[in-house]
C-alpha cells in the first residue's frame, strides 16, 4: 500500500510537469486527446490533453479497485499496440510532444493506461507483480528519461536542423558524420528565422538521397520575404532559379523550389506546404522572373494558385480544359478518344 | 492619309520552320512586333502523369521521346536519378560507353540544330550536310543499340547492349572525319557575310537577365556565364576529360551560334580520349536488384544536354513506380523569354532569334 | 482505208504493242499525280526527324518527285508524323480542309496511327484517323527512312490502283 501511496503521490507531479509543457506546445494535442478520452472511455468534452489524464487518473482513483482495475484492462489493449510498456509518464509525454502525432497518440493512451495500470497494479491481485513492477518500472522509466532527454533537447532547440540531425542520430542509433552541407543548411535556417520570421521555418533536413541537399520547409505566408532574402542576402546569394515542382501528395499539396548560388554552388530546396481545397502559393516570379512558365504549368497540370503572378493562365492543356490532369483524383472526360 | 493598324499574325503550329509545332501570336506593327506571345501545349503528352503507373524501367522509352533530337541524355538523366536514390554503383565499361554515345549524341543535336537553323535563315544547303554527317553518328548507333531515334539504351545500373567488336575502331575513325567537316563548315557559313548581317547583334541579352530567367546551357554561356554542369556539378565520369567551356561574350545569336559549334569540336575532343581510355572489357551493369524500388523519398539530379540543363525529380514512396516523376526540360524554361527578347525586333529576327534558343518541342511539351 | 482489226499481222502487233499506250484518262492522271506527290510539312515530334532524313541527302525523297510544301495550298498529301493532341487536333482537321482535292494522308508511325505509346494518356488522340481518313498507315516508333518511302509507294500504288479499277480502297 505503500508502494501505491507513493506512486499516487509521485503520479500527481507528472501530470503537472506534463501540464507545463503542454500548454507550452498543445499542437498536437488534437488526436491524442481523442485516444486519451477514449482510453477513459467516458470523457468526450476534455480539450487539453493533461485534463483528460487528470480526469482520467481522478477517476481511477475515485473508482476505486474494481473500477481502476475495469479501467485499467481495456486501456491495457491500446498501450499494448501503441507502445509495448507501461510508458513512464516523462518519456512518454516529452514523446507525445516532440513526435509527431501518431506517436503521442500511443504515448498519451499509454499515460493514460499508465495511470490505470499503476492504481491497478498497485492495488490489484498480482502482488507477486507488484514486487517486480517498482524495479522494472525503475529501469523503464531511466531509459526513457534518457530518452526523453534527448527529445526535449530536440524540442528544446525547435527547428534547429543540428537538433533534429541528433534527435534522428539518436533515434537510428547510428552516428552519422555531420553532412558538410549542414552549415549552409543551419546559416539559411538561421537567417529566415531572424530576419523573416521567428515561424517561417517549419522543418528543415538534409536530403542523403540526394547529394544532401539542403531542404527547407517555409510556410506559405512567409515566402515572398523568404524568396528574397534567399536572392539578396550576400551569405546566401541564390540567383538562380532552377527547378519548380509541384506534388500532390494526397492530404496536402507542395511546391518545391531549388535554387542555387552558382559562385559559391550554395543550393537549397524550399519546399512549401499547402492543402488541397484551395491551393494557394504565392508566386516566386517577382524574385526570380524565371518561374513564369514554371509555375504556370504546375497551376495548369495541378491547379495550384500562384498569387502574385503576372500571368496564371493555362499553358500546356487546351484553355477550354476542364480540371487539373496530374492530380491524383484526376478523371479525364473523355477516356474514349 | 495612310491609316495604319496593328496586325495580330500567328506564326502557327504548323510552319516550315522545323522545330514542331510552337504557335507564336505575334501583334505587328508594320514589320516591327509589338508583343508577342508563345503558346505551347501542341505536344503535351502527358509523360509525367503516365510516369506514375509504370516502374522505371519502362519509362526509359518515354524519355527518349521527349528530347527526341538528344535521347541519350534524357535516358542518361532518368538512370542517374534512380541509381543515385539506391546508391548502385555502374561499372566502368558501362560509364565509358555511357560517355561516348552522350557525346556523339551531342554533336548530331548540335548538327541537327546547325542544319535546321540555316535552312531557317534561308540557307538551303547545310541542311543537306548536317543530315549525311548525321546520317552516320545514326549509323554507330543502330550498330549499337539498334535504333535510330528513339535508343531506350540505358537502364539502370549501366546499359543494355555492349559494343559489337570494331565499334569503338569506327568511332575513332569518325573523329578526324568530323574534324575536317567541321573546317569545311566554317569556311561554308562562318564567315558568310549575309549570315552574319542576319545574326550578328541580334537577340542581345546580359547575363544578369540569362540568371534571373534561369536560361541554362549555350543560352546562358553566350553571355559570359561559365556554368557548364560537366564541370561545375561532374556526373558519369566526365571529371577525367579536359575539355574546355567556351564562354561568348556578347550574348547575341552570332555567339550562340559559335558556341555550339565549339562544342562540337570539344565533344570530339572527349571522344578522342575516351575511345583511348576505353576498358577493353568489363561488365555492362552494375548488381541491379530485379524489381527496382528506389528507398523513400525524393531526389533532383540534373545533367548538361546538348540544350541546357536537363533534371530530373523523382519522389518515390518506396514502391516500383515513382510517385511523382517531374523533369526539368531546358527547353521548356529557355522558351519563357522569348516574349522578353522578340518585342521592337522585325519578323525575320523572330525566326533568328528562335532559332538561335534551340527549342525541340517534344521537351517543352513533355 | 478499211482498218480491220482482225488484219493486224503478228509483226505489226509486236511493232503496236511497243510503240503505241492504250489508256484512259484516269490512268494517266493517276500516273501523273502518283510520281509527282507533294506533301505538306506536317512533322509533329519525333517521326518528323525521321521524315527530315528521308528527305535530306541520303535516302533522298526528290528522286520520288516528293518535294515537301509549307502551304496546305499546295500540297497533295498531307504525311501526319507524330503525336496527335487533342489541342492540335482542330488545327489538323482545318488544314486538311484547306488542302484541296485530290488529296490523301498518310499517318506515319504508331502515335499517328492509334496513339503509339501514349494510348493511355489524357492528351492525346488515340489515331488520327479520328480526324481525317487515313490511306497509308506506316508503323514503327519512329518508322525508319526505308519504311516511310515504302509506304509512300504504297500509296502511289493505291492511286494508281484506284485509277485504273475505279474501286475506292477506303470509305471517304
Amino acid at each position: 500500500m505503500s508502494e501505491e501511496q507513493k506512486r499516487e503521490e509521485s503520479r500527481p507531479a507528472e501530470p503537472e510537469a506534463a501540464r507545463r509543457e503542454d500548454a507550452a506546445e498543445a499542437r498536437t494535442g488534437g488526436p491524442a486527446d481523442a485516444r486519451v478520452e477514449n482510453a477513459g472511455e467516458e470523457k468526450r468534452d476534455e480539450p487539453a490533453a493533461e485534463g483528460g489524464r487528470e480526469t482520467v487518473t481522478a477517476r481511477e482513483a475515485s473508482g476505486g479497485g474494481s473500477a481502476g482495475t475495469e479501467a485499467g484492462q481495456p486501456a491495457q489493449p491500446q498501450p499494448d499496440a501503441a507502445s509495448d510498456q507501461p510508458a513512464s509518464a516523462a518519456g512518454a509525454e516529452a514523446e507525445g510532444k516532440a513526435a509527431p502525432a501518431g506517436d503521442g497518440d500511443g504515448a498519451r493512451a499509454g499515460d493514460g493506461a499508465d495511470a490505470g495500470t499503476g492504481k491497478s497494479g498497485g492495488e490489484a491481485a498480482d502482488a507477486g507483480k507488484a514486487a517486480v513492477d517498482p524495479e522494472r518500472e525503475a529501469k523503464i522509466r531511466a531509459a526513457q528519461e534518457a530518452r526523453a532527454a534527448r527529445l526535449a533537447a530536440k524540442a528544446a532547440a525547435g527547428a534547429a536542423a543540428g537538433g533534429a540531425a541528433a534527435g534522428k542520430d539518436a533515434a537510428a542509433a547510428e552516428p552519422k558524420p555531420p553532412s558538410p552541407k549542414q552549415p549552409w543548411l543551419d546559416e539559411a535556417v538561421e537567417l529566415l528565422k531572424t530576419e523573416v520570421h521567428p515561424e517561417a521555418v517549419e522543418e528543415a533536413t538534409i536530403n542523403a538521397l540526394s547529394d544532401d541537399m539542403p531542404t527547407i520547409v517555409v510556410k506559405a505566408e512567409h515566402w515572398p520575404a523568404a524568396a528574397k532574402l534567399l536572392r539578396d542576402h550576400e551569405k546566401l546569394g541564390c540567383r538562380y532559379l532552377r527547378n519548380v515542382t509541384g506534388v500532390d501528395y494526397e492530404t496536402h499539396m507542395e511546391v518545391v523550389y531549388f535554387v542555387i548560388n552558382m559562385e559559391t554552388k550554395r543550393e537549397y530546396a524550399i519546399k512549401i506546404r499547402t492543402d488541397r481545397e484551395h491551393p494557394s502559393v504565392p508566386s516566386a516570379v517577382p524574385v526570380w522572373p524565371g518561374a513564369d512558365w514554371p509555375e504556370r504549368e504546375i497551376y495548369d497540370l495541378l491547379g495550384i494558385e500562384f498569387p502574385g503572378h503576372p500571368n496564371l493562365r493555362r499553358i500546356l492543356m487546351p484553355d477550354d480544359w476542364v480540371g487539373h490532369p496530374l492530380r491524383k483524383d484526376y478523371v479525364p472526360l473523355d477516356p474514349e478518344v | 492619309m495612310i491609316r495604319t493598324e496593328e496586325l495580330l499574325l500567328n506564326v502557327g503550329p504548323q510552319h516550315p520552320s522545323t522545330h514542331g509545332v510552337l504557335r507564336i501570336v505575334v501583334k505587328l506593327d508594320g514589320e516591327v512586333i509589338k508583343e508577342a506571345t508563345p503558346v505551347i501545349g501542341y505536344l503535351h503528352r502527358g509523360t509525367e502523369k503516365l510516369a506514375e503507373s509504370l516502374n522505371y524501367t519502362q519509362i526509359i522509352p518515354y524519355t527518349d521521346r521527349m528530347d527526341y533530337l538528344s535521347a541519350m541524355t534524357n535516358n542518361y538523366v532518368l538512370c542517374y536519378a534512380v541509381e543515385k536514390m539506391m546508391g548502385i554503383e555502374v561499372p566502368e565499361r558501362a560509364q565509358f560507353l555511357r560517355l561516348i554515345v552522350m557525346e556523339l549524341q551531342r554533336i548530331a543535336s548540335h548538327l541537327v540544330w546547325w542544319g535546321t537553323y540555316l535552312l531557317d535563315l534561308g540557307a538551303l544547303s547545310p541542311f543537306l550536310f548536317a543530315f549525311k554527317d548525321r546520317e552516320k553518328i545514326v549509323d554507330l548507333f543502330n550498330e549499337l543499340c539498334g535504333a535510330r531515334l528513339t535508343y531506350n539504351y540505358m537502364r539502370v545500373g549501366g546499359v543494355k547492349w555492349d559494343a559489337p567488336p570494331g565499334w569503338i575502331d569506327k568511332v575513332r575513325d569518325f573523329i578526324p572525319y568530323m574534324e575536317k567537316q567541321l573546317q569545311d563548315y566554317d569556311r561554308l557559313v562562318t564567315g558568310n557575310e549575309i549570315f552574319l548581317n542576319r545574326v550578328k547583334g541580334i537577340g542581345k541579352y546580359d547575363a544578369e537577365t540569362a540568371i534571373a530567367w534561369g536560361l541554362s546551357g549555350v543560352n546562358l554561356r553566350c553571355t559570359g556565364v561559365k556554368w557548364d554542369l560537366r564541370k561545375d556539378e561532374p556526373y558519369c565520369i566526365y571529371d577525367r576529360f579536359e575539355f574546355d567551356v567556351p564562354v561568348g561574350k556578347n550574348g547575341d545569336c552570332y555567339d550562340r551560334y559559335l558556341l555550339r559549334i565549339e562544342e562540337i569540336r570539344q565533344s570530339l575532343r572527349i571522344l578522342k580520349q575516351a575511345v583511348e581510355q576505353f576498358p577493353s572489357s568489363g561488365e555492362t551493369m552494375g548488381k541491379v536488384p530485379r524489381v527496382i524500388r528506389p528507398p523513400e523519398g525524393e531526389t533532383y539530379v540534373r545533367i548538361e544536354a546538348p540544350r541546357g540543363e536537363l533534371g530530373c525529380h523523382i519522389v518515390s514512396k518506396g514502391k516500383a513506380e515513382p510517385y511523382r516523376l517531374k523533369f526539368r526540360r531546358p527547353s521548356f524554361n529557355n522558351l519563357q523569354m522569348l516574349p522578353k527578347l522578340l518585342v521592337g525586333e522585325t519578323m525575320s529576327n523572330l525566326i533568328a532569334i528562335l532559332g538561335g534558343v534551340d527549342i525541340v518541342l517534344g521537351e517543352v511539351d513533355c | 482505208m478499211g482498218f480491220d482489226l482482225e488484219s493486224i499481222t503478228p509483226e505489226e502487233r509486236e511493232e503496236l504493242s511497243r510503240n503505241v499506250l492504250l489508256t484512259s484518262l484516269e490512268q494517266i492522271k493517276a500516273w501523273a499525280r502518283s510520281h509527282s506527290m507533294w506533301p505538306l510539312t506536317f512533322g509533329l515530334a519525333c517521326c518528323a526527324i525521321e521524315m527530315m532524313g528521308t528527305g535530306a541527302a541520303h535516302y533522298d525523297l526528290d528522286r520520288f518527285g516528293v518535294f515537301f510544301r509549307p502551304s496546305p495550298r499546295q500540297a497533295d498529301v498531307m504525311i501526319v508524323a507524330g503525336t496527335v493532341t487533342k489541342k492540335m487536333a482542330p488545327l489538323l482537321r482545318r488544314l486538311y480542309e484547306q488542302m484541296p482535292e485530290p488529296k490523301w494522308v498518310i499517318a506515319m508511325g504508331s502515335c499517328a496511327t492509334a496513339g503509339g505509346p501514349y494510348v493511355r494518356s489524357y492528351s492525346v488522340v488515340k489515331g488520327v484517323d479520328q480526324i481525317v481518313p487515313v490511306d497509308v498507315y506506316i508503323p514503327g516508333c519512329p518508322p525508319n527512312p526505308a519504311a516511310l518511302i515504302y509506304g509512300i509507294n504504297k500509296l502511289r500504288e493505291k492511286i494508281r490502283y484506284e485509277a485504273k479499277t475505279g474501286k475506292q480502297v477506303t470509305n471517304r
